[in-house]
Order: structure tokens, then sequence, then C-alpha cells
């Protein structure tokens, strides 16, 4: 099977070229008619010969955009302000999940405590829950009972600063999305952790805790530049969920926080659909994952491996 | 005295942030939703002032017609998406495990597509579907073919179609790299006996790699049920609920029809589903690691 000889043969490269035709098509397909005008998608001469043309991504950023495109006259796609919150969103959720994910993974692997089992089966069988089983009572609670009371202190301060409906809720702002997105990705960035946790020798923890450090000290100047492989490839994943998901953010969500994917489901959904416009929103949206992938494949693939080898 | 002290409560300082927020934002939901599904509810109420009607929305979904098309749907997806992708695959590795150069950067452009948002991979595949401008209709009419109606007759299909693009990679990279750390002894040794390609691959290869495969399968099923924006974008769970998969159905029932107790109750069956899924996952792992220690032991035994 793996001859020497092997290496030259046509067929063998013709199947990769088709694997990679395949995988990355789709993409290049929608990067190009992005570039195009809706009335090139719809007559669809030919694939690769029009005027490409940057009017789509004026539409959509035309809200953020220093200049007015003479093409339009009403700017109705707020893109820009959704791209800020999924920027708010998705950073903040990552960066505290990987905080306090690596302080549990931490705990979990190194200290034998009461409830250490319990802990390391629920966060296991957490995993599994789909976000559309948490949309029921998480847009209930978010709503109702996870506010502050317009009678309480703190309520009746930010209400009368802010102004608002009475209560003040956790549904409707970045930090509910963010609480919810955290909680979601805990779990599994707690699982990869574990296992690049395990790999750091424990007689370098102990040199440390001779030389007079703290556990918090040990834990943040010792284990945790050793483990950057693993956070890179936690925060990967964490800001890939946060950045994507469309269902708890669309139910969280109200009017100024709405969220990228939301913006295009509700493009989407309309009769007309302007292909080209949604494509670049599309595009926009891809290009931070895309970002990602070029420079870190390597901890995905370690992360991906981690994640169900050692599991 | 007092570092021994402190020494013991470290370990819960280091979980204290997680715990609570997994108690806030995960365990008090899904016990809420436990609750909620007993209730008559919709979502101007508060949860209090909902009516308790018992098991009813339990029973009417186990009765529930539209409830079982959806199920049923939602298991033939999941059942085709992960049998297919695995063939795929696990195909592909065992072809592709040779040294090739430039690996890296291929398996850059095949991990692309799981990264991209779901959102927009649906939005992709739309456009390639599309009954008239889209590239599929396109390149039938253009070899002279019939065109097919691929998010009308056929939208299960083509849904499946774009979730086995999305996913297959992912089955590849594991089972790639599963392939590449078998121990090279036992292959070598079959080759000197003269085992064709084709007997290492049935009698040495698969069978070592079983055990990742089989993991990776499960994940991969419990991630088939998740699966939601994709479709979404796609097909709307239409037409008629062909690709209503119980995800996109729990969505609408809390958001169209306003029956979050219904849909608590669903989710609860879609829970318990994957329950079992994941219960068996873990039985297979401890079973695994059981059987990988009596074979150490033996061997030790031996010598």
């Amino acid at each position: 099977m793996s001859t020497p000889n092997s290496r030259a043969n046509p067929a063998f490269y013709a199947v990769i070229a088709l694997l990679v035709f395949m995988s990355v098509g789709p993409v290049l397909l929608m990067f190009i008619n992005s570039f195009k005008l809706d009335v090139d998608i719809i007559s669809g001469t030919s694939g690769l010969i029009f005027m490409p043309t940057i009017q789509n991504y004026e539409q959509a950023l035309c809200d953020v955009l220093w200049y007015e495109p003479e093409h339009l006259d009403f700017c109705s796609l707020k893109f820009g302000g959704a791209f800020i919150n999924s920027l708010i969103i998705a950073l903040i959720s990552t960066a505290l999940t990987l905080v306090i994910g690596c302080m549990a993974a931490y705990a979990l692997v190194r200290f034998r405590f009461m409830g250490r089992d319990t802990v390391s089966l629920s966060t296991l069988m957490v995993r599994m829950v789909p976000p559309a089983v948490l949309l029921v009572p998480v847009f209930g609670l978010w709503n109702n009972e996870f506010c502050l009371d317009r009678d309480g202190l703190i309520g009746g301060a930010i209400r009368d600063t802010f102004g608002g409906r009475g209560d003040v809720c956790l549904a409707g702002t970045h930090s509910g999305i963010i609480l919810i997105y955290v909680a979601m990705n805990l779990p599994f960035v707690i699982w990869i952790l574990q296992s690049f946790i395990v790999q750091v020798p424990r007689s370098l923890e102990e040199a440390a805790r001779v030389d007079g450090a703290g556990p918090f000290q040990v834990f943040f100047k010792v284990v945790l530049p050793l483990i950057k492989p693993g956070l890179a490839a936690a925060a990967i994943f964490t800001f890939r969920i946060a950045w994507n998901e469309y269902l708890l953010a669309s139910a969280l969500s109200d009017r100024d926080t709405r969220t990228v994917p939301i913006l295009i489901v509700n493009n989407m959904s309309e009769f007309n659909v302007e292909w080209g416009v949604i494509m670049a929103t599309g595009m926009l949206l891809a290009i931070p994952p895309i970002i990602f992938t070029l420079l870190a494949s390597r901890q995905i693939i370690t992360g991906m491996t981690a994640g169900a080898v050692k599991g | 005295m007092r570092t021994a002290m402190a020494n013991r409560l470290t370990p819960y300082m280091f979980m204290a942030p997680a715990a609570i927020i997994m108690a806030i934002a995960l365990m008090y939901p899904l016990g809420y939703m436990v609750w909620g599904s007993f209730r008559d509810w919709n979502p101007s109420q508060t949860i209090g002032e909902a009516e308790f009607v018992g098991l009813k929305n339990y029973i009417f979904l186990w009765n529930d017609p539209n409830f079982h098309e959806s199920l049923g749907v939602t298991l033939r997806f999941a059942f085709f998406v992960v049998t297919i992708e695995m063939v795929i695959g696990v195909g592909l590795a065992l072809l592709l495990d040779r040294e090739i150069r430039g690996i890296s950067l291929l398996r850059t452009m095949f991990i692309l597509p799981m990264m991209i948002a779901p959102v927009v991979v649906g939005l992709m595949w739309r456009y390639m579907y599309h009954p008239t401008v889209g590239t599929f209709n396109r390149f039938l009419d253009s070899i002279g073919l019939p065109r097919v109606d691929w998010l009308g007759d056929h939208a299960l299909t083509s849904v499946i179609i774009a979730d086995i693009w999305q996913w297959t990679p992912f089955i590849f990279i594991l089972s790639l790299a599963a392939l590449q750390s078998l121990p090279r002894s036992a292959l070598e040794a079959a080759r000197i006996d003269g085992a064709t390609a084709w007997q290492q691959i049935i009698h040495i290869k698969l069978p070592l790699m079983m055990p990742v495969l089989i993991v990776t399968a499960l994940l991969r099923l419990i991630d088939a049920f998740k699966v939601l924006e994709v479709i979404l974008v796609m097909t709307e769970g239409g037409p008629g609920l062909s690709t209503e998969i119980l995800a996109l159905r729990i969505s609408r029932t809390a958001t169209e029809f306003r029956e979050l107790g219904v849909a608590a109750a669903m989710s609860n069956y879609l829970l318990i589903l994957l329950l079992l899924l994941t219960v068996g996952m873990f039985a297979f792992n401890r079973w695994q690691e059981a059987r990988a220690a009596r074979l150490n032991a033996l061997v030790e035994e031996e010598s």
C-alpha cells in the first residue's frame, strides 16, 4: 500500500485535487458571488467573467462606512452594529470561558477532593446537551427570573439612570448572551484542557512550590505557560461556537444586541433573497474563523484529536 | 495549621467559578425545563402563573403524529449522516495514509468547512441548490440533464449531503490520526508474512483503530442531534415536515406556536435519547479501559 513508487501515482493526486476542490469550492463560490451584482448572479452567463464590484459590501457595511455609497439611498441593513455585537460577545465569552475553564480543569486533574467525581461526570454529561434543549428554559429564566427587581435597590438605580421598562433582566443584554455561552462552552473546554494538564510534569510544580510559590502562583506562572497549545485550541473552539451560534442569541437578543447570524437568517427568510448582499454578509461572518483556520490549523487539529482520542 | 486549611480549600477555590456558572446557567435551567414541562405555559406568563397539567404535554406528544414524523426525520438524518460520513471519512484516511507533500496545507483546507458558521454553510448550500440560479441545476442544464428539485422533493437527501460536506473531514482527520499512531511493528509483521493491502486493512488496521472509531462515531452522533442552523437556513424544516428535525421543532413550538410547556416536554424526550447515547459511550469507554488493563496484566504475567 505505502510502497515508495505509489507516491508518483497520478490518480492519487487527482483524488486529492478533487477533495480539495470539493471542500473549498463552495466557500470560493460564495466569495466570488459576493463580488457580483444580483443581475450577474441570476443571469449567470458564466462563472468567472464578470465585473467585480464592492457594492454588496458597501450595502452590508453602510452603517459604519465613513462615506455614503451613491447607489444606496437608504441604509436598511445594520450589519456594522451586529458585527460589533458579535465581536464583543464572542471575545468576552471566550476569555471568561478560558480562565474559568482552565482553573477547573487544573483542579480536576491535580487535586483529590470531595465531589470531584460528581463534577467530572456531570461536565461530561452536559457536553451532550443541544442548544435547542436550553432554548425554552433560558428564554423563560432570562426574561422572568434573572432580573433585578424594580423594587430592589440596584434595579431601581439602573432604571432611574438608564430608563427602561422597570425590571432589568438579563435577556436583551450582552451579558445575558455571554453568560449562556460561557456555561455552554465550559464543559468542552474543561474536557479538552484536562488532557493537556495531565501532561505537565508534576515535578515542575513541586519545584516551584518548594521555592515558596502559592497554589495560584504555581498555576499561573508554571502550568499556564506550559499548556499554551491546549489553550489556543480551546480558545479557537470556544470562539467558533460563540461567534457562529444562532438559536440562543436569537431568543435572547433584542434590536440593539443582535448578532450577525441572526441578521443573516432574518434576511434569508424573506421571499426575495438579495443573493449578492447575503453572500457578502456571509463572507464577512466567515472571515474570522477562516483566518483562525489558516493561522492555527495545527492547534485546531491537536485539540480535535485530544478531545476525541483521549476522551 | 493555617496552611493545611488553605491547602484543603485550594481545589474548591479553583473549581468555584466554573461550578457556580454551570449551576446557574446549565443545571438550574435544565431543572427549570423539567418543571416547566409539566405546565401549560406560554411565553407571556411567568412559570408560577402557568397551570400545572401533570403529564399532559408528554402524553400529547406521545400521540402526536407530527412529533413522530419529526422524530423519524431526526433519527433518519442522524443515522445516514453518521454512517455515510464514517464510511467516506475512514475510507479516505486509509487511502491517503502515506507520505504526501504538503499534508498540513491539505488538512487546513479540509477543516475549513467545519469552522465556518452553520448559518453560512446553510446559505451557501441554499444557493447551490437553488432551482433556477443554483450551481447544481445550472450544471445539469449545461450537460443536458433534467433539473432536480433539490430542496423540494429531495430535501432530506440534500440536507444530508450538506452535512456530509461539512463534517466528513472531522472523521477523516481523526481516523488519519488514529491510523498514524498504530504500532508499526504489527503492520511490518503482517507485510513480512505476505498479507495483501486489503488483508492488512481488514485484519489489522481496522480492528486496531476500532476504539477511536467508535468514540468518533458516537461524538458525531451526538452532534448530529444538535444540527439546526444549517437546516433552518436551507429549508426552514419544509417542505411540509420533511426536514423538520427535533431541534428545529422545539424552537418552532416555542417561538411560533408559543407552547413552552410542550417544547419543554419535547426537549426532555430529546435529552433522554441523548442521555442514553452518552451513557452508552461512557460505558464503552470504561469497558475499553478495563479490557486494556486486563491485556496489560496478561502481557506482564507472561514476561
